[in-house]
């Protein structure tokens, strides 16, 4: 194992989803299990073989809960990873950890939200979390919206990117989801002066430049390789898998190391490179985690498509549609399809690779999934 | 509005603009002055520290303005400006804040459109919070 780490060890053989909407009737434990359930039956796996669990912190449904309900057996992985959507990736991950060193055999990853129609985290005031919260909350700076506007503006100051630019991300995610009918946004376009007249919601941040709030539940199975072969599914592995948390970093106000502008995005990067035979421009197509348009150029840029400060250049010319030199966010996105924390786009990048989205990208083979930038994140790296 | 929920690092930085004065944890064996409070210093690992006075001049290194949906205290003064400023003499110490057109202001005395990433500011204190003010 040594010096290959966990390159195309693993595999995801089964996705699963709920219906997204704004509001949805069920609770988030019931989604979670229906999503799991959905996973499983993709892959042809019965709940009684699965013997690990991913998930994020911030999941409510416990996995005690979750494999009560389902029906698992043995329990011999189980975790959780932190940071908000800087987890959604490294829930696969950790699985194929877990599988490639001989700690499980089947595992599932999930996230049930409601967040459509549940309470925003960031309007709880008997807790400022992190505790770093007293350097930024008493001031006004309350939503996440608000702790990467601050970073958007000094990244358009110092490099020239322009609400355009921003634009053009939350064009090319919505006319994703237009084509994708299980997406909130599907059948409602956007237009550019739409974009422009829309409301603020913290300068220069307007409301398209904004995720979703949806209710939903995602989930995928991980197996081993040899696994993999025998599967209902086309295996998608996992070529390469990373977390990143850089040196001085200080969550989504991020304005307290050297140099704000390079995320946990570089780190990951830096990582899922190294422990790949593949480079940025062998990558097919891109799911790039955007809460936020202006978190898609800092990624580009982390993750090596383009140069430093050329991030919001990069989307000109349809770079980022179907067809163009890097198609992101095939199913819409959190910005158009469903926020659930990311975890849609693990599942899209899944779906491309088996030729099977709504959006297919001719002949995908390689597919870059990333989590939250802003916050310590995690990335995969898809081939089939 | 939300007042500071402060720890046991943090506790001085707010005990000192109580008392009106803008001063910075440094390391005491290092000297390196590190924001926010942490219990040892990054640098030479030393867990002795020490609260530096800084010179409260500062410029503006990014600014956002907040729409609602916000809480309601801070609803109803939006849209306002919320900055990070760079102090003068380091550069790297960054703070998030408010410029208000005079100590003790609303945090939308100060008109976004006049901001500017670069600006100079000063600081002031109000209830025990730092605000900056045009220098």
């Amino acid at each position: 194992m040594a010096g290959a780490g966990l390159k195309d060890a693993a595999a995801i053989v089964g996705i699963g989803q709920t219906a997204f909407a704004r509001q949805l009737a069920e609770d988030e434990r019931t989604l979670a299990c229906r999503a799991v359930l959905a996973a499983l039956d993709d892959a042809g796996i019965a709940p009684g073989e699965v013997d690990a669990l991913a998930s994020y912190t911030m999941e409510q449904t416990d996995e005690v809960e979750l494999a009560k309900a389902v029906g698992f057996g043995d329990l011999t992985f189980f975790g959780k990873v932190g940071y908000g959507g800087g987890g959604s990736c490294a829930t696969v991950a950790h699985l194929a950890a877990a599988i490639a060193s001989g700690q499980a055999t089947v595992g599932v990853a999930w996230r049930s939200r409601k967040r459509g129609s549940g309470p925003r985290p960031w309007t709880d005031t008997a807790v400022q979390l992190p505790t770093p919260g007293q350097w930024t909350r008493p001031f006004g700076l309350l939503r996440p919206v608000d702790e990467i506007a601050m970073l958007a503006r000094r990244y358009m100051h110092e490099y020239g990117v322009t609400r355009d630019h921003l634009f053009n991300v939350a064009l090319a995610c919505r006319n994703r989801a237009n084509q994708n009918p299980a997406a909130v946004m599907y059948e409602r376009p956007l237009t550019r002066e739409m974009y422009m007249t829309s409301r603020w919601i913290s300068e220069p941040l307007c409301l398209y430049d904004n995720c979703l709030e949806t209710d939903g539940a995602l989930a995928c199975v991980v197996v081993g390789r040899e696994r993999a072969r025998d599967c209902a599914r086309q295996p998608v592995y996992v070529h390469a898998a990373a977390q990143g948390l850089p040196a001085q970093h200080h969550g989504m106000v991020n304005y307290w190391n050297d140099d704000p502008l390079t995320g946990p995005a570089w780190t990951a990067a830096r990582h899922l490179w190294k422990h790949a035979d593949l480079t940025p421009e062998d990558v097919d197509v891109a799911q790039i985690y955007d809460a936020f348009t202006a978190l898609v150029p800092l990624s580009l840029e982390g993750y090596g498509f383009c140069a430093r400060g050329e991030g919001g250049a990069f989307t000109e010319q349809g770079a980022l549609e179907i067809g163009g030199r890097l198609p992101v966010n095939t199913g819409g996105g959190g910005l158009s399809e469903a926020y659930v924390h990311g975890f849609n786009l693990v599942n899209e990048g899944v779906k491309q690779l088996r030729g099977t989205s709504t959006a297919q990208v001719p002949g995908a083979a390689t597919c870059l999934v990333t989590a939250g930038e802003g916050v310590p994140t995690s990335a995969l790296l898809l081939r089939s | 509005m939300l007042s500071p929920v402060t720890d046991t690092d943090g506790a001085p930085f707010w005990e000192y603009a109580a008392r009106g004065e803008l001063r910075v944890q440094a390391c005491a064996d290092c000297g390196e002055l590190r924001f926010p409070p942490r219990p040892c210093c990054p640098h030479c690992q030393s867990f002795a520290s020490e609260w530096r006075p800084v010179s409260g001049r500062g410029r503006v290194w990014s600014y956002v303005v907040p729409h609602p949906p916000l809480l309601p205290g801070y609803a109803e003064q939006a849209p306002y400006n919320v900055v990070v400023v760079e102090l003068e003499e380091a550069p790297r110490i960054r703070l998030v804040g408010n410029v208000v057109a005079h100590a003790g202001a609303p945090l939308n005395s100060f008109d976004p459109a006049r901001l500017r990433i670069g600006a100079r500011v000063r600081a002031v204190f109000s209830g025990g919070l730092p605000q900056w003010v045009p220098a």
